[in-house]
């Protein structure tokens, strides 16, 4: 990223929104509701026994007065009340164990789902989406953001269940022992509350920013350590770095700000409950003296509202978490509800799962007849990119798209593959219309080799093997000595189990052309599209798989893209495209013949050039 | 590692972090002040039925009350700003680092995890900063207050107090020493989770083409599996934190009472003080407990400070020369044009055979240097050697007289324009990604590198010209505009010496022709050193170097090489089958 200008800004978060994410996020909890609730029971448990074993131990040291004042001792009443004290503690504590852990556990649950679907997410996005999305951005909320939700929500369910319990229990107590009490008591919840919604008003704005420039930072450093290289080419660290150091200011700022705006309810609402607390001790004090009130009473109050007032604070500090976590939440549920790629017949959500191509050697490569008709395509609704295209590949033709790079040659492919959908017109295979085909369905009948050679962390022998999963070493080897892998991978130490997709990996980019061409081969599918397979492999070796080459294409229906015209002079039909037409079709020698614009392409390719080499052969 | 990356970052936040803990005193005192004036109220004011006294007290308290909120929000404030600070310095320290590793080390690390890093592994740190300045003062005063307290009513009951420290000191130190590794390998896995993600952005048409997305599930949910058991264990070591601690501290409370009311009976002690005990003992158990929030979220942030210093420990093999650059010509921006490779080997460390093998030849400006080879025969290293992305293992490589190890980067740097084989754009615009090379070229500048590169037209076409929109990676490009779009970028950088890493393969033969032309008075000032893959496009190269299997196998021209040279020949003789006319 070049510019410092944010990006895709999520809509800063209206109290309503923030309602709504967190109703969502509390229907993750749905699938684990009885274990939260197991998590209340045993939390009722570790408050009530907490809260008992005290006053149990207020009675074994009435044993001890007892003994100071009574004269008598009763060791042994001490030791069974102290017993009891013991086992209750044990029994809190364990209480308090299996309340951790069953929280621990839902939260993990909910952590795992969340990532989960947006993995899944990422196979029901439209191409485009990732035209316009940064890449660093969408893995900051698949980690960052879920790791903090994960967080948040395992302190926030284990603290806020016992802060509410706690403050129940005191309310009660209050209840119990003066109803009036209870009632003045209570005036500071109002005042806490609009404390808390002052102060949280202002601070979600600052978590949600918070969260978008980890985001923001994280696409930044992705891009800047994927291409460091052209940086360092160019000695343009320094600009790299001023935009790193601008987001990283904002974030170090917007950081600061919102845990000092959100930190700040907590000591307010001390204050608030200090200022109760002091006004009951004096209103409390000076009703003592008029003689309305006992010191006993005033005491007894004084005491339990500060048991009411410290879950109070306690929640208000949760603030910062509550809040951090929302706009994770916010960030990630945004990612889930991205448009998707329009569902069809065949792809049903839950579905994806379990599910494999029948892509395999056996599978009969019948048909293949595709017909482009009057398509016309543009990106993101933009200006068409291709144009009126109508053509028919026969079953097992090859049909070869030249012309000059931009003309639309890709954008064909893409199409085909349904990457992206017809703006009009329409494609069909063997008579059927791609459109109301699934698109797994169709993909399952293409082999497809992409110029940017795409390899990902494994074995050589995992990166062939995609393309047919399961598929016997025998035919992996066959395979890879067809497309000329076998050769390099021999010399390689570690043979088929070198690792590949690290960046730092020591293949050539021609290589990684031949393991993807391995691929295609071994997927064996009755439509195969190359895309400038081969443009990044020495000729010498393109020489020796050209024969794979032919096979590979023996019997289905092909598609070329390429520069070199070795395989577009064999191909049944040539498609001349320009910007975004097919201005000639036919085949070499009719297109020669012709002398149209393949022949000038041809002519710039080849004029006096095979002279040259020929004439090197003869020892000229 | 991590307290010594704490003190290190904070030495410089001195008076803040003074000013934290005066704030965290005063705010602790006033804490406890208050439950001491309401007992005074209580003792002197309604006992001796003194309404003034009551009000003045209940006044005093109202003020201490608000220097408590003053107090602490002021520290709040406080803790924020340098926490935050801390983060940014770290990652403003890994950001640079990284910045001078070279593409193996970077990939010894994965870009993934270089990145998880400098966010999440940063924001551990982070958080754990500002736990630490909100129980820094208050833990340690209630907890040592506790114990003081204790030792003053009773030294031999305080015994059990005494040694329920160890106790507590051993189970927290067994917890923390299992969660450390934890915390490790889930940052490692967090990296992990990351990478395949990152893999299924980059190959989404490949997965979606071999209909491999149930594929790409179970590979991620294998890893997300490993990340949640690992997350797992950790909150359940957590969680089992404070009930343990509970139960020593409760149960030596109970001790209290019994060795106590023993030592009553005995005429040993005196009443109060086993009330005022478990009084403090319940200090020293709320202490405790909010030192363990800290104690929890140190294991990770510990971790996480050996991932960070992991890299910036890292020593980066290719770095400035440590002699300053005095011997240059301070006149000059660049170095000459003139590119030498004298018995120049590079070998992977650890490989068998080396890349490149006593390599030797000279280019001089004005010359159009060709090299051509089989794949993976150590084209694209010979020329990564020149900008020192990589370094030779033996040998020299020169540029115009100085061997590249001895000239600063930059300068070095400033003397190549590179055209890398991979067509990396960033994201942002046509015209910003142009201005890389060269910030300060007008749009005038940049309309000339694209009609040089056969690019003025597409871009002209595009809707916003030079300022449309580029996907990260250029991906809204097609191959072939990606290319012209580096070339273009390379030549509006005047340079020495100019480098094409097969920067031709995505382009039709009619664009590489007229490019060629074009591209011909560039040729008469400097050194251009082209890789490529076929004969048409070296021609007329002034020298051909022919690699093979990491060997030079000849040099010449064309036509010398078309006589002298068998691997040319077989080169020529392929392109001749795959193409020319029969």
């Amino acid at each position: 990223m070049i510019a410092a200008e944010p990006t895709t800004t999520t809509a800063v978060a209206a109290p309503g929104a923030a309602w709504a994410t967190s109703r969502r996020l509390l229907g993750l909890l749905g699938p684990v509701r009885w274990r939260m609730l197991g998590a209340v029971a045993a939390t009722c448990a570790f408050v009530a026994l907490n809260v008992s074993a005290p006053k149990l131990l207020g009675d074994a040291t009435d044993v001890v007065v007892e003994g100071v004042f009574g004269g008598t001792f009763n060791e042994r009443k001490l030791a069974t009340l102290l017993l009891l004290v013991a086992v209750m503690y044990i029994g809190a504590s364990l209480f308090s164990w299996v309340q951790g852990a069953v929280t621990a556990t839902a939260v993990q649950h909910v952590s795992y789902r969340l990532r989960a679907s947006v993995e899944d997410k990422l196979h029901r996005l439209p191409s485009a989406h990732f035209d316009e999305q940064r890449r660093g951005d969408v893995l900051s909320r698949a980690t960052n953001d879920v790791d903090n939700i994960s967080q948040a929500l395992n302190q926030l369910l284990n603290q806020l269940i016992l802060s509410v319990l706690m403050l129940l229990g005191a309310l009660a107590m209050m209840l119990w022992l003066s109803p009036l009490l209870a009632v003045i008591a209570l005036v500071t919840v109002p005042f806490s509350t609009v404390v808390t919604v002052l102060v949280a008003r202002k601070s979600q704005a600052h978590f949600t920013e918070q969260w978008r420039t980890t985001g923001e930072l994280n696409a930044h450093l992705e891009e800047y350590i994927t291409g460091h290289e052209v940086l360092k080419a160019f000695g343009r660290q320094g600009m790299a770095t001023e935009v790193f150091t601008t987001s990283n200011d904002r974030l170090s700022r917007t950081s600061a700000r919102a845990q000092y705006v959100s930190g700040a309810v907590q000591p307010l609402l001390v204050f608030v409950s200090n200022l109760n607390y002091i006004a009951v001790a004096v209103v409390g004090a000076l009703q003592v003296t008029a003689g309305a009130m006992t010191i006993g009473g005033v005491q007894a109050f004084i005491q339990f509202s500060r048991l009411f007032s410290q879950p109070i604070g306690q929640i208000g500090g949760m603030l910062t978490v509550m809040q951090s976590c929302l706009a994770s939440a916010e960030r990630v549920f945004a990612l889930l509800d991205a448009a998707e790629i329009p569902r069809d017949g065949t792809e049903q959500a839950g579905e994806l799962a379990g599910r494999e191509p029948a892509g395999a050697e056996g599978a009969a490569v019948t048909g293949g007849r595709v017909v482009f008709d009057a398509v016309t395509f543009g990106y993101n609704s933009g200006p068409p990119v291709v144009r009126e295209l109508s053509f028919t590949a026969e079953p097992g033709q090859t049909v070869a798209i030249v012309g000059h790079t931009g003309a639309g040659k890709t954008t064909m492919v893409n199409l085909l593959m349904r990457f992206y959908e017809l703006d009009s017109g329409r494609i069909t295979v063997d008579g059927v219309d791609i459109a109301g085909r699934g698109r797994d369905e169709l993909r399952s009948m293409i082999g497809m080799v992409l110029q940017d050679a795409w390899v990902f962390t494994g074995s050589i022998r995992e990166n062939i093997e995609y393309g047919r999963p399961g598929a016997s070493d025998t035919d992996i080897l066959s395979a890879a000595e067809a497309t000329h892998v076998d050769h390099f991978v021999r010399a390689l130490p570690d043979g088929y189990g070198t690792l590949l997709g690290n960046d730092g990996d020591s293949l050539s980019q021609g290589q990684r052309q031949l393991i993807t061409i391995a691929r295609a081969q071994l997927a064996g599918r009755s439509i195969l599209v190359l895309d400038e397979a081969t443009s990044s492999v020495d000729t010498r070796t393109e020489v020796q798989i050209r024969q794979a080459m032919q096979r590979l294409r023996q019997g289905r229906t092909s598609f070329v893209i390429a520069h070199r015209l070795s395989t577009v002079r064999d191909a049944d039909l040539i498609l001349v495209m320009d910007h975004g037409r097919i201005v000639e079709h036919g085949n070499h020698q009719q297109l020669l013949a012709a002398n149209g614009h393949y022949s000038r392409l041809y002519d710039a390719q080849f004029s006096g050039r095979a002279d040259a080499l020929r004439a090197g052969e003869s020892g000229q | 590692m991590l307290p010594g990356m704490m003190m290190r970052l904070l030495a410089v936040h001195k008076p803040a972090v003074l000013a934290i803990v005066v704030l965290q005193l005063l705010q602790t005192t006033a804490n406890l002040l208050l439950p001491t004036l309401n007992a005074a109220i209580i003792d002197d004011g309604i006992v001796m039925g003194n309404t003034d006294l009551i009000l003045r007290l209940g006044g005093l308290m109202a003020g201490i009350a608000a220097v408590q909120v003053a107090t602490a929000l002021a520290a709040g404030y406080f803790s924020a700003n340098v926490a935050m600070k801390l983060g940014r310095q770290l990652r403003q320290e890994l950001f640079a680092k990284v910045q001078s590793l070279s593409s193996q080390e970077v990939g010894s690390f994965g870009v993934p995890s270089l990145v998880t890093r400098a966010t999440n592994d940063v924001q551990q740190i982070q958080a754990l900063a500002v736990l630490v300045f909100t129980m820094l003062v208050a833990a340690p005063a209630m907890g040592i207050g506790g114990i003081v307290l204790a030792l003053n009513q009773d030294v031999v009951l305080s015994g059990i107090v005494v040694a329920i420290v160890p106790v507590l000191v051993v189970i927290m130190y067994l917890i923390v020493r299992r969660l450390v590794p934890l915390y490790r390998e889930g940052q490692i896995l967090i990296d992990r989770i990351s990478r395949v993600l990152r893999e299924q952005i980059i190959g989404a048409n490949v997965i979606r083409a071999f209909v491999r997305q149930a594929h790409e599930a179970r590979r991620f949910a294998v890893v997300n599996r490993e990340l949640t058991r690992n997350n797992l264990q950790s909150a359940l070591l957590v969680a089992g934190m404070l009930p343990l601690i509970m139960i020593v501290v409760n149960l030596s409370s109970v001790a209290v009472v019994w060795f106590g009311g023993h030592r009553i009976q005995a005429g040993d002690m005196k009443l109060g003080a086993l009330t005022a005990f478990i009084a403090y003992i319940l200090q020293i158990l709320i202490a405790i407990m909010m030192a363990m929030y800290v104690l929890m979220t140190a294991p990770r942030a510990a971790a996480c400070a050996e991932r960070i210093q992991a890299v910036l420990d890292t020593r980066p093999a290719i770095a400035d020369p440590a002699i300053s650059r005095a011997g240059l010509p301070h006149a000059q921006r660049t170095a000459g044009g003139t590119v030498e490779f004298r018995d120049v080997t590079f070998a992977y460390p650890g490989a068998e055979a080396p890349v490149l093998d006593r390599i030797s030849f000279t280019a001089a400006p004005g010359t159009f240097t060709a090299i051509i080879g089989s794949t993976g025969s150590g084209k694209s290293t010979l020329l990564n050697l020149l900008p020192r992305f990589l370094d030779a293992t033996s040998g020299e490589v020169l540029i115009g007289g100085h061997n590249v190890k001895s000239l600063p980067l930059h300068f070095l740097r400033n003397s190549l324009s590179l055209v890398p084989q991979r067509a990396y754009l960033f994201s942002g615009t046509v015209a910003e990604n142009l201005r890389i090379a060269a910030p300060d070229a007008s749009d005038d500048d940049l309309l000339r590198a694209l009609r040089t590169a056969q690019a003025e037209e597409f871009v002209r076409d595009l809707p916003h010209g030079l300022h449309t929109p580029v996907s990260q990676g250029g991906t809204n490009f097609s191959g072939g505009q990606r290319q012209r779009l580096c070339i273009a970028r390379a030549l509006l950088r005047d340079a020495p010496v100019y480098l094409f890493d097969d920067s031709l393969s995505a382009l039709d033969h009619a664009t590489d022709a007229r490019l060629r032309e074009a591209l011909t008075p560039l040729t008469r000032r400097s050194t251009v050193i082209i890789v490529a893959e076929r004969i048409a496009t070296i021609l007329d190269a002034g020298l051909i170097l022919v690699l093979d299997n990491g060997r030079l196998v000849a040099q010449g021209t064309h036509s010398e090489l078309m006589r002298t040279s068998t691997v040319y020949q077989e080169i020529a003789a392929s392109q001749l089958a795959l193409g020319g006319r029969v």
